[in-house]
């Protein structure tokens, strides 16, 4: 995990990886399936995927020992990237699962989409703030029935419209949680994995703590 | 607004591209890695594979599809065609597909469409459904690649996959696959009124019109395959033509 195209990818075991995997390849990183929190510790860069149900998710993260890891490295602002199921799992809780606590780092809970119809499966408008430091504005790709109605504080929000306003990424620090599958998302979203890749390229040897 | 999705389909046989006319009198047109990613720089918003071989020889070379396509594709990619059980789900889930399509095993055994939903979530699972019109108004599930008339009403299958867990639903009208005379909407229409996931239209595309016709008729997505292999309009064109119509469409 020392090169600098490494990026370490969370085996949730309920993801489906492949186009994690090839979404970073084709913008010149190197995916590597990891699974310990020693790893999580020491990925200069790391991808938190997850597809599938929250309360499964949390289970299967909890019984691997890496939600300490995760916490930690994310409330430091290490360079990591979370996808879909990744972003909700930084709540508090989920409609999905209810009972069942997440990271906990957002103090946000995560609501049932209330769209005409759900799944939201295509491509919605994101909205990026003005101070984004790694998203602009363009259509992204979102497959979920579950999202955050609220911007958790202290990080920035992009948001998009389906029956209301909803989140469709945040972002502090080195970390980029997005609600939608960048890896999905075309042109659009490969440009948005380089600007990650390439803004967090100078900061994994020597991090920027700011929090 | 989530925008009106366009997807090109690839029938794939014996990993190869193939077109027919009511899945019959298949004809070889091209590979699917190459056409998947023309089709996405045409604008295509996902693409759908469908394996139509017959043989479990064929069948074999459904992973090497999917494998190489999803390596090109950074759009997303449905897969379906012989999808048995969670297991077979599972693998191509594990070679590049985002969702997976079931039909005719989800009709043998609607248990499948829980088992999948719960492995991988809603968002996953597609019931492919193909209709045949009995009469006006009433149309009857057909699986096996249209050899099987199973007696199911198509709107009551829907809504039964919807409770048992189906995140979008790819409805084929068989009497216009491949004919090219308009999608059946009246189909479209009582299907979408009658389920709260994303409608996928398929059967009879030959021109701008009919695809914003199936939208106009409640489909959130429309899927053609005719129609772009044979190169005579691009993706693009038609997402233009759907712009002119006040559609939401991403370009």
């Amino acid at each position: 995990m020392e090169g600098e195209s490494f990026v370490g990818v969370v085996k949730t075991g309920v993801a489906n990886l492949a186009s994690v995997e090839a979404g970073l390849r084709r913008v010149g990183a190197t995916p590597v399936l990891i699974d310990r929190p020693e790893e999580i510790e020491r990925a200069a860069r790391l991808v938190l995927p997850g597809v599938g149900a929250f309360a499964a998710a949390m289970q299967r993260l909890v019984e691997l020992g890496l939600v300490g890891a995760l916490q930690n490295r994310i409330a430091r602002g290490r360079p990591t990237l979370a996808i879909c199921l990744g972003l909700q799992l930084l709540a508090a809780e989920s409609d999905e699962s209810p009972g069942i606590t997440g990271f906990s780092i957002f103090q946000t809970r995560v609501e049932r989409l209330q769209a005409t119809r759900v799944p939201q499966l295509g491509w919605n408008l994101v909205e990026a703030a003005a101070d984004s430091r790694f998203l602009v504005s363009g259509h992204a790709y979102f497959a979920n029935s579950y999202g955050l109605n609220e911007c958790p504080l202290g990080w920035t929000p992009a948001w998009t419209h389906n029956g209301r306003r909803l989140i469709a990424a945040v972002e502090r620090n080195n970390v980029l949680a997005c609600q939608f599958h960048p890896e999905l998302s075309g042109a659009w979203g490969q440009d948005l994995l380089r600007r990650w890749l390439q803004a967090t390229a100078t900061t994994s040897s020597e991090e920027r703590v700011r929090c | 607004m989530l925008t009106k999705r366009i997807i090109p389909c690839l029938d794939c046989r014996d990993g190869r591209v193939v077109k027919g006319v009511r899945f019959e009198n298949l004809r070889d047109v091209g590979s699917p890695a190459e056409q998947a990613a023309l089709y996405e720089t045409q604008g295509a918003d996902e693409i759908v594979v469908l394996d139509v071989s017959a043989t479990v020889m064929g069948r074999a070379n459904q992973v090497e599809t999917v494998k190489t396509v999803r390596e090109a594709l950074s759009i997303p990619l449905t897969v379906g065609g012989g999808v048995r059980n969670v297991i077979d789900a599972a693998r191509l889930l594990e070679f590049g597909a985002d969702k997976v399509s079931i039909n005719s095993a989800a009709v043998q055994d609607p248990e499948l469409i829980n088992g999948l939903a719960r492995q991988f979530g809603s968002q996953c699972t597609v019931l492919a459904v193909d209709a045949a019109e009995v009469e006006r108004g009433f149309w009857e599930v057909v699986i096996h690649s249209g050899t099987t008339r199973t007696g199911l009403d198509v709107v009551e299958w829907c809504r039964k996959g919807v409770d048992r867990g189906v995140g979008e639903i790819l409805l084929t009208s068989l009497d216009r696959d491949g004919t090219r005379i308009g999608y059946c909407l009246e189909l479209i229409s009582a299907v979408s009124g009658a389920v709260t996931v994303p409608i996928i239209a398929s059967g009879g595309a030959n021109e701008p019109q009919h695809l914003l016709e199936a939208i106009q008729a409640g489909a959130d997505a429309v899927l053609a395959a005719s129609i772009f292999h044979s190169g005579e309009l691009s993706v693009a064109e038609i997402k233009d033509f759907l712009a002119k119509q006040q559609v939401e469409v991403r370009q």
